[in-house]
């Protein structure tokens, strides 16, 4: 039990410091590393709240994918990153006003939660349906996945389809001049069409 | 000590609002300003999974796995739009994206 609170401890002051680093750093490539350990800890929360397949997946889908691309697009730009940190100073007070009373908000509601609204919360195994003995995280979440959310496991695949359509369609850049095989044409080539038989006379050139 | 939902909801309530004080702060960077609303989305997930732990309901979870793909289909459309307009413009700064035409 002590062990846990010691990493759950290391695991929260980990991800809330990252967090800060994202959007403190100077350079965007330094907050994209801050992000990917504020997601690395978070998968490390979920561990520790006996969410282990959203913790992998959230590595897979967060570091090695979104991560990635926020990394590819930071350094593929060639733009002035200190430029775009004027303002910083003078939105600090008025973005410190919101945030302090948005987390006072939710520390009340969190409170009110846990104290008042629902004495009964506490951990156990999860639902699970059609089954007598405990199973594991991913076979808990496949049961109600591939059942009862079957049609909204198939709508986020849509929105996935269309998210990589769309990026393909804004970034697509058809370049003039570029010589490309064409193979309909060296397929449909005949000797008539591709050889002419042209009679020179002596002292004479070819003009094409 | 024991660590409890409440420990949770605080980590993800910090987390959200480093998020929203992301976007006031960094009101220029479009590329910090997509971070952040991830970091948002992340400490969402963090509350649902939470909640779904403590509530016995695994339910909880998969809508955690939809705020994920909705989160990173979000990430490549805006960075998609994002390399097109510095493109168009040479530079990402916020301000100049004031009217849609290009």
């Amino acid at each position: 039990m002590v062990l846990q609170v010691i990493a759950f401890c290391l695991l929260a002051i980990t991800t809330v410091v990252a967090a800060l680093m994202v959007i403190s750093a100077r350079n965007p490539v330094h907050s994209v590393l801050f992000l990917i350990t504020t997601f690395f800890s978070t998968a490390g929360l979920f561990v520790l709240l006996g969410a282990e397949f959203l913790a992998m997946i959230l590595v897979v889908v967060y570091v090695g994918a979104v991560a990635v691309l926020f990394l590819f697009v930071v350094m593929m730009l060639d733009v002035d990153f200190v430029a775009l940190r004027q303002g910083f100073a003078r939105y600090l007070p008025i973005g410190g006003i919101v945030a302090g009373v948005l987390t006072v908000e939710m520390f009340i509601v969190a409170g009110s939660v846990v104290s008042g609204g629902a004495t009964a919360l506490s951990r156990g195994s999860l639902y699970h349906p059609g089954s007598a003995g405990s199973v594991t995280n991913a076979e808990a979440i496949g049961r109600v996945l591939y059942t009862d959310y079957v049609y909204f496991f198939q709508a986020a695949g849509v929105v996935l389809l269309i998210a990589m359509i769309g990026a393909i369609v804004l970034t697509l850049k058809h370049r003039e001049g570029v010589k490309r095989q064409d193979i309909g044409a060296q397929v449909g080539r005949t000797t008539a069409k591709g050889m002419r038989l042209v009679n020179i006379k002596s002292g004479e050139g070819i003009d094409a | 000590m024991t660590i409890g939902l409440f420990h949770y909801l605080t980590v993800a309530a910090i987390l959200f609002t480093i998020g929203v004080l992301g976007i006031f702060v960094n009101r220029k960077n479009v590329i910090v300003i997509l971070m952040s609303i991830e970091l948002i989305l992340l400490a969402v997930n963090i509350n649902l999974v939470s909640f779904s732990v403590y509530l016995h309901d695994v339910v909880g979870q998969i809508y955690a796995l939809f705020v994920l793909t909705v989160a990173a289909a979000e990430a490549a459309i805006g960075l998609a739009i994002l390399v097109t307009f510095f493109r168009n413009r040479g530079d990402i700064a916020v301000d100049d994206a004031s009217v849609m035409r290009g």
